[in-house]
């Protein structure tokens, strides 16, 4: 009975892998190459060695832009939320930058460090800067009074007050927003290839139209880059299922 | 009461007036009372009249605008863990387990204490099995021992409790308080009270501050001199229950 469940999605997917086939079988105009191309465009992509070398390009950015955005938002996001009177004095700073898509800065992050991995690290790291920002000042402010004050009546140091109440209270907010702004961060490092540099997933997907209007490759390049968008959300996902985490998710 | 009265805690003269986008809320005004050493003393006053400031100003979380608050002679300055606050909102924190909340102030003793202690406070208010529970997992009552587990855990020699069962259903709320007397009757520690409950006010404290509507003022002091287990239905108990209920101004009858 559980097996017949999990494999529904699988049939699902199967039944739409043959829709797909079947349409594009009997299309007038090439408009989509079809699955079996799709797949035998991965295959020529993992034969030539391309299919490793841009996954990890690309997994490669994302993790040192996402890391460092994280190493420096979210500290800076829990000491503005704590400290009220300079989030007060940010916000209008941080409204304005928000709207700002991260692709915009693409110009100014190739001026500054050329075409090449660092242009694209900046361009994750900036995408992710703001949504971390936000997401550990809010939780700073959404920790009830109580557990604040708790701690304080227990006699804790302010450094032990971060570590044993601080901390705990504002993770399962973190995790969230950690899951939400590497998904993000994902969509910018497909953008950021197809200009800023000559390797990964987004790369690969300019680099087969312009080298000869190769859809098959294309298609295979969006693929790949939703199946590893799945697996980092999965991998964050997991990190919300740690029993002692698990308290901010569960209806109380 | 018969035992010579120790003074623990202080008030003197205690003002609070909180200033809100320009408008100024007299809150309490002008409160001076002595709290003995190990008493019971309910603070007793209609919703919103002010009895949780001045709790909380007892316990060193909000500065009173005029007036100060001595312990042991001590000005008291801020929260210290020799008094401890079990909160109205459930204060037990949601990434510990049982175990982990009792232990929480515990920090400054060996492990072998520690676990000593915890073992000794979860058999106390009757949490034996749920050790490694997380709080989500129990009922109010039970998370309600616990935050009281953990109080007493630290050794304190103050409790302030503000309106602790509030939030229980009616059945739950009655076991408590058996629960709650039982625990100060073996530990002896001074005991402030919040509630808004007069038979509540009147079943557990050895004195009930009757306090007015704000700003707070002390309306009367009332002494319960009955003997615990304390029988709810003796003319004595009716005749100081209903004395208080006049005092607030309400006619017993629905």
């Amino acid at each position: 009975m559980t097996l017949l469940v999990r494999l529904r999605p699988v049939a699902f997917i199967a039944v739409l892998l043959v829709a797909w086939h079947i349409a594009a079988a009997r299309q007038a105009v090439h408009l989509l190459p079809g699955p079996i191309a799709v797949a035998f465009g991965l295959v020529e992509l993992a034969q030539r060695g391309l299919l490793v070398k841009y996954v990890v390009a690309s997994l490669f950015r994302v993790t040192w832009g996402f890391m460092s955005a994280a190493i420096i938002a979210i500290p800076a996001g829990l000491a503005i939320g704590w400290y009220r009177r300079a989030e007060m004095s940010l916000n209008p700073l941080i409204q304005i930058f928000r709207p700002i898509s991260p692709l915009a800065w693409i110009p100014i992050s190739i001026l500054w460090f050329g075409v090449g991995d660092v242009a694209a690290i900046f361009l994750i790291f900036l995408a992710s800067l703001l949504p971390l920002t936000l997401t550990a000042i809010n939780a700073v402010e959404s920790i009830p009074t109580v557990y604040i004050n708790a701690g304080r009546n227990f006699g804790l140091s302010p450094a032990s007050l971060v570590y044993r109440v601080l901390y705990p209270a504002v993770i399962p907010q973190l995790i969230i927003g950690l899951r939400i702004t590497l998904g993000i961060a994902w969509l910018v490092v497909v953008a950021a290839e197809m200009i800023a540099v000559n390797s990964g997933l987004g790369f690969l997907i300019v680099d087969a139209r312009n080298a000869g209007n190769r859809y098959d490759l294309v298609v295979a390049g969006m693929v790949l880059i939703g199946v590893i968008g799945l697996l980092l959300d999965t991998g964050m996902r997991s990190l919300e299922g740690i029993r002692s985490l698990r308290w901010g998710y569960s209806e109380d | 009461m018969a035992q010579a009265f120790k003074t623990k805690l202080r008030a003197e003269g205690i003002s609070m007036v909180f200033k809100r986008d320009g408008n100024s809320t007299s809150v309490l005004d002008n409160i001076s009372l002595d709290v003995g050493d190990g008493e019971f003393l309910c603070l007793l006053g209609p919703s919103g009249c002010g009895k949780s400031t001045l709790l909380n100003t007892m316990a060193g979380f909000l500065s009173p605008t005029g007036g100060e608050v001595r312990i042991d002679g001590e000005v008291v300055t801020g929260p210290d863990p020799r008094r401890i606050f079990v909160f109205q909102e459930r204060g037990v924190f949601p990434w510990l387990t049982v175990e982990g909340n009792i232990g929480f102030g515990l920090f400054k003793l060996s492990r072998g204490e520690r676990e000593r202690r915890i073992a000794h406070y979860i058999k106390l208010v009757g949490l034996q099995g749920f050790e490694k529970a997380y709080p989500q997992e129990l009922s109010g009552g039970m998370k309600q021992r616990l935050e009281v587990a953990r109080a007493l855990a630290v050794n304190p020699d103050t409790l302030y409790l503000d309106e602790p069962f509030g939030a229980l259903d009616s059945i739950t709320r009655l076991i408590m308080r058996g629960e709650l007397l039982r625990i100060w009757e073996a530990e002896r520690k001074t005991i402030i009270f919040v509630t808004h409950d007069i038979e509540e006010a009147v079943q557990l404290a050895d004195r009930v501050v009757v306090m007015s509507a704000r700003p707070a003022r002390i309306q009367q002091i009332v002494e319960i001199d009955i003997p615990h287990p304390r029988d709810i239905s003796s003319p004595r108990y009716l005749e100081l229950r209903d004395g208080i209920f006049e005092q607030i101004g309400l006619a017993h009858k629905i």
